[in-house]
């Protein structure tokens, strides 16, 4: 019998044999123990690693990946179009990276995580209370190397409770909380956005029961969140947002 | 341009994310740039070549400048255990999840060679076009990805071997 390499035996739990090699591999298996149990434990892997991860088959498509189209379709359309002159390559392959970059669906979830982190606190939901805005808003702005607003959402029923400076992937993150008279808080989230300057649209996200709407603006990500609908929660999105690009 | 082509393969491109990234929300993030990225080269792919290999070579090519841009790093921390089969008994569930925190200790390389030839059920030579390596780093990958994975499985003692279904 001659020696089997161990590209073969892996052929063997993986399929795609040929009657003859199955049974050579088999033949050199029952005189080899130690062999058929390693491949016994790997083809265990298999069924484990199917049986983990078969059922997101089963979970419905996301609506946001259905919905995605080939954009800047007049650049697609220009540059299939050169193509097809076969005046060159360069082109098309400049066009394919002015893809806008989307937000990291992260910023949502850091956000949401330090929302419900803090959020709940009774004695101590923020390092510097509202009474010290300006030292508040200062201080946050030192730290992340900008210059920060604490937007004023009064006229919605949210008052800056306060802020507090958390720690995050790139760096320093700043954390304003605001609260309505029944004790509803939202949290505005701000951190440092790695790579270049860019802005994006609104984007909304559910994390478990904290509605997130985040974007980007330069340099910086933006995140609102808050345990109320979302759109309420637009609603005062929008005011920050406006408040912050006047 | 037929969009049904590319949106029929989307659960597995899902699956195949979900099992490389861990976390539901990065994986779909993963899904959705390869997802753009296809449409905007749709007209580079053959008609009647395997569309689905593609799909995985333009996946693949998207986490590794994602991963070199170090951002899946920074999300592992938040990692979540996936949902399991709710059919799933308890033991089960355990060796499950022992399963995929090994699966999570394998190098990138690794885990993507592991989950195109264990879940995605692709052939050596398939998975050596998807991830442009000669199909010998194919098989050393998947060898030794494969034998770490027993050998992290046996010393905790948690995975009694047994008959595969």
């Amino acid at each position: 019998m001659k020696p089997l390499v161990e590209a073969e035996l892996h052929t063997y739990i993986d399929g795609a044999l040929s009657e003859g090699a199955r049974a050579e591999i088999e033949a050199w298996l029952a005189s080899h123990p130690e062999d058929a149990e390693r491949l016994r434990a790997y083809a265990e892997q298999n069924a484990l690693l199917r049986s983990l991860y078969n059922p997101v088959l089963d979970e419905p498509v996301p609506a946001a990946l259905l919905a995605v189209r080939p954009h800047a379709g007049l650049r697609y359309a220009a540059a299939a179009a050169i193509f097809a002159l076969g005046i060159g390559l360069g082109w098309i392959v400049r066009g394919m990276f002015n893809t806008p970059q989307m937000p990291p669906v992260s910023l949502a979830r850091l956000a949401a995580t330090a929302h419900v982190v803090y959020s709940p606190e009774v004695r101590h939901p923020v390092e510097v209370p509202a009474g010290e805005e300006e030292h508040l808003v200062n201080w946050l702005s030192k730290r992340l190397g900008t210059t920060l607003k604490a937007p004023k959402l009064a006229p919605l029923g949210y008052e800056l409770v306060g802020g507090r400076l958390l720690s995050g992937p790139q760096g320093p993150v700043a954390q304003f909380m605001y609260q309505d008279t029944r004790g509803q808080r939202l949290t505005l989230y701000v951190s440092r956005q790695r790579g270049e300057p860019r802005d994006t649209a609104f984007r909304f996200s559910q994390e478990d029961r904290v509605s997130v709407f985040y974007w980007v603006d330069g340099n910086f990500g933006y995140a609102l969140s808050g345990e109320i609908r979302k759109e309420q929660l637009l609603q005062v999105a929008e005011v920050v947002y406006k408040q912050l690009n006047p | 341009m037929d969009r049904r082509l590319i949106i029929e393969h989307i659960p597995r491109l899902r699956r195949y994310a979900r099992a490389l990234v861990g976390d539901r929300y990065v994986a779909d993030d993963l899904v959705q740039d390869t997802l753009e990225r296809a449409w905007n080269k749709f007209y580079l792919w053959r008609p009647g070549s395997d569309l689905r290999a593609w799909l995985f070579t333009i996946m693949h090519n998207v986490f590794v400048n994602q991963a070199r841009r170090r951002r899946y790093e920074i999300e592992q921390a938040m990692e979540e255990v996936p949902a399991v089969s709710v059919r799933a008994t308890q033991s089960e569930q355990l060796e499950l999840q022992d399963v995929d925190r090994v699966l999570r200790s394998l190098s990138p390389e690794q885990r993507e060679v592991v989950l195109l030839v264990a879940v995605e059920q692709l052939t050596y030579e398939e998975v050596s076009g998807a991830l442009d390596i000669p199909i010998g780093t194919v098989m050393s990958r998947l060898s030794r990805a494969r034998e770490r994975m027993r050998q992290l499985l046996g010393a905790q003692g948690v995975m009694p071997l047994k008959v595969v279904k």
